[in-house]
C-alpha cells in the first residue's frame, strides 16, 4: 500500500473514533483524555496536553495530559489579549519555538512560557475556537519520525481538535443545562412547598370562623391525603388531594358565622344557606390556576352521595370526581370523630357502625376501604407513623379492641366490592 | 457493540488477563488481536510493572494482532518514553507486514526494535545490534 493512502486510512479511521468518542458523553474527562490519544496517535506525536480557557478565567483549567514531566500541570495565564490574538491565528497552529511573525500579545504570551515549554518538548499549540471562542489549547510535543510538522499534518490536527474543541463545547452545554434544570427544580419544589403552606394557613383562616371544628380542613386534608397513598396515587396526586382536604370548606367563607357555629340543629333555611357553601367553594377556587387536578370540583360535590341524594347537584357513584369521594369521607370521618356544637364525638364502634351502615348509599366501598386499610396498618403498628393518632387524640383509639372491628368492616367490604363486581 | 458500561465491566474482568513472561531481565509481554484503549492501556500497566520489577528490555509480541488504532500508537509511544526513561530497550516482535509499514510511516521504528519472533528478540537482546534498529526485516 501506498504510503500516503496508508496515512490517509489511518487518519480517516482516527477521525471516525473521535466522532464515535466525543458523540458519547458519559464520562467527559475520559472523552477528553481518549479524544487526546486519538490525536497523538494519528500522527505519532510523542506527547501533548488539552486545557480549557474558561471565559470566565484568566487560567487554564488542563483536562487531559500525555506523556509530559511529571508534576507538569498545564496551568498557565491566558489573558484577554492573548485570547484573541490566538482566535486571529490564521494558520490555526502556533509553533512554539519559531520566530514567525505573530502578534504582539503572542509574542510576549509565548516568551514567558518558553522555557516551561521548553522543558516539556512542546513545539505546537494549536487554538479550540467554536463559534468564535476561544474553548482551549491543545499542546503538542514533536512527532516520533523526527520531521517537522508539515501543512498537511497541521490540516489534519486541526480538524481533529475542532472535533475535540465541539465536544468540549457541547459537553459545557449540557452540563450548563443540566444546572439550570436543577435549578429549576428545585425552585418547583420550593413553590410547590410556600403552596402547600399558603393554602394550610389559607385552611386555618377557614376554620377559625366555625369556633367548634378548629382545624377541621387540616384534618381533612391529612385524611384525604393518606386515603390517597392508600389508593396508590402518584406522590403528586397524593399531595393534590392534601390541598383539596384543606380547601374543601372554602366555600363556608360566605355562609354567615352565625349559621356555623349555631349550638342546635338548624333549620331548613340555615341548612339551605349552609348547603350553599359547596358550589360558593367552586366559585372561589375555579379561577384558580392550581398546580392540582380537581381540586375546585372535589370542593363541590364532597357532599354527593352516591345514591344520587346529596347535594348541589345530586350526582351518583360514577358522576362523582374520585377526589371529591376522597374527601366526603375524609370530612365524615373528621365530623364523626369531633365534639360538635350539638353533640359529642362518636366512639369508634360507632363510627365503624356507621361507615358499614353509609358504604354504598353516602360512600364508596372502594374509598372506606382504603381509608380503613390505612388506618388498620397504624393500629398494628406497620407503619412508623402516628398520624390518626395525632389527629384522634391518644386514648381515642385502643388497637386490640379496635383492630378485629376494621378487619371485620374490610371483609366485609371485600365481599361487597367483589360481588358487585361479579354482578357487572 | 459494547456499551461504555460493559466494556468498563469486561475490561475490568480480563484486566489481569495480559499474558507475560521474564526471561531474565527481559519481560515478553503479548499484546492482543486489536490493540485499542481497553486493551493498549492493559499493556501498558503490565510494561510499567515490569519496569518497575527491574526489567531491562521490553518485547512486545504483536503476533495475535491484526490492527492497532490511533490509540494504540499513542499508548505504544508511551511505552517507549517509559522505557526510554528507565534506560529499557523496546522489541516488537512478529508485527504483521501492515502494522510494520503503519509503524514505520509514522516514525516508531527509529525508537524500537523489530524482530521476527519472540525468540529472535530475546536472542538479539543477548546481542545488542550495533548498525540497524531491525532485526530479521
Amino acid at each position: 500500500m501506498e504510503p500516503n493512502t496508508q496515512k490517509l486510512i489511518h487518519s480517516f479511521g482516527a477521525l471516525a473514533d473521535l466522532g464515535q468518542e466525543i458523540a458519547d458523553t458519559g464520562d467527559f474527562i475520559e472523552m477528553v483524555r481518549t479524544s487526546l490519544h486519538l490525536l497523538l496517535g494519528t500522527l505519532a506525536i510523542r506527547r501533548g496536553a488539552v486545557v480549557e480557557c474558561p471565559s470566565h478565567l484568566d487560567q487554564t483549567n488542563p483536562l487531559a495530559l500525555w506523556g509530559l514531566g511529571e508534576g507538569y500541570e498545564a496551568r498557565f495565564s491566558v489573558d484577554d489579549e492573548t485570547k484573541a490574538a490566538f482566535l486571529a491565528c490564521e494558520t490555526g497552529a502556533v509553533a512554539v519555538h519559531t520566530s514567525a511573525a505573530h502578534e504582539p500579545s503572542l509574542v510576549s504570551f509565548l516568551a514567558a512560557h518558553e522555557a516551561e515549554y521548553r522543558e516539556q518538548l512542546i513545539e505546537l499549540i494549536v487554538p479550540m475556537i467554536v463559534r468564535g471562542d476561544l474553548t482551549g489549547l491543545v499542546l503538542l510535543g514533536g512527532k516520533a519520525s523526527g520531521e517537522p510538522f508539515n501543512a498537511d499534518d497541521i490540516e489534519v490536527i486541526r480538524s481533529m481538535v475542532r472535533h475535540i474543541g465541539v465536544g468540549i463545547h457541547t459537553h459545557r452545554l449540557l452540563a450548563e443545562v443540566k444546572q439550570q434544570a436543577e435549578e429549576n427544580r428545585r425552585l418547583y419544589f420550593d413553590l410547590r412547598a410556600i403552596y402547600r403552606d399558603t393554602v394550610r394557613a389559607f385552611a386555618a383562616a377557614i376554620d377559625i370562623k366555625d369556633k367548634y371544628t378548629q382545624g377541621h380542613s387540616d384534618r381533612v386534608g391529612k385524611y384525604s391525603e393518606i386515603i390517597a397513598r392508600e389508593l396508590g396515587f402518584a406522590e403528586e396526586a397524593v399531595e393534590g388531594m392534601a390541598i383539596a382536604g384543606y380547601l374543601h370548606d372554602v366555600g363556608k367563607l360566605v355562609v354567615e358565622r352565625d349559621i356555623i357555629n349555631a349550638p342546635y340543629r338548624i333549620d331548613a333555611k340555615q341548612s339551605s344557606e349552609l348547603n350553599r357553601h359547596p358550589g360558593a367553594g367552586f366559585e372561589i377556587l375555579s379561577p384558580i390556576n392550581h398546580p392540582y387536578a380537581d381540586i375546585p370540583l372535589s370542593a363541590k360535590y364532597h357532599h354527593e352521595r352516591m345514591d344520587g341524594r346529596g347535594y348541589p347537584d345530586g350526582l351518583t357513584d360514577t358522576q362523582i370526581p374520585l377526589g371529591a369521594k376522597i374527601v366526603t369521607v375524609a370530612d365524615s370521618f373528621d365530623a364523626m370523630t369531633t365534639d360538635r356544637p350539638y353533640k359529642k364525638r362518636r366512639t369508634f364502634d360507632e363510627v365503624v357502625h356507621d361507615l358499614r351502615r353509609n358504604t354504598g348509599t353516602q360512600f364508596d366501598p372502594v374509598i372506606v376501604s382504603a381509608f380503613c386499610r390505612a388506618l388498620l396498618k397504624e393500629l398494628n403498628g406497620e407503619t412508623r407513623e402516628r398520624k390518626f393518632l395525632k389527629m384522634l387524640g391518644k386514648n381515642y383509639l385502643d388497637a386490640r379492641k379496635d383492630a378485629p372491628l376494621l378487619v371485620q368492616l374490610l371483609s366485609e367490604l371485600d365481599a361487597t366490592t367483589q360481588s358487585a363486581a361479579a354482578g357487572g | 457493540m459494547l456499551t461504555r458500561a460493559e466494556g468498563k465491566h469486561l475490561g475490568e474482568a480480563i484486566k489481569s488477563n495480559v499474558r507475560s513472561h521474564c526471561v531474565g531481565t527481559t519481560a515478553v509481554v503479548y499484546a492482543s488481536d486489536y490493540l485499542n484503549k481497553l486493551t493498549g492501556e492493559r499493556i501498558e500497566r503490565e510494561c510499567k510493572k515490569q519496569l518497575d520489577s527491574g526489567a531491562r528490555a521490553l518485547v512486545i509480541d504483536f503476533s495475535d494482532t491484526e490492527l492497532v488504532n490511533s490509540i494504540g500508537i499513542s499508548i505504544l509511544l508511551g511505552i517507549i518514553d517509559i522505557a526510554e526513561k528507565s534506560g529499557a530497550l523496546v522489541v516488537f516482535s512478529d508485527v504483521n507486514d501492515e502494522t510494520v509499514q503503519l509503524f514505520e510511516m509514522l516514525g516508531l521504528t527509529r525508537h524500537v526494535v523489530l524482530a521476527k519472533d519472540e525468540q529472535e528478540a530475546i536472542s538479539g537482546l543477548a546481542t545488542p545490534p550495533t548498525q540497524s534498529h531491525i532485526i530479521g526485516h
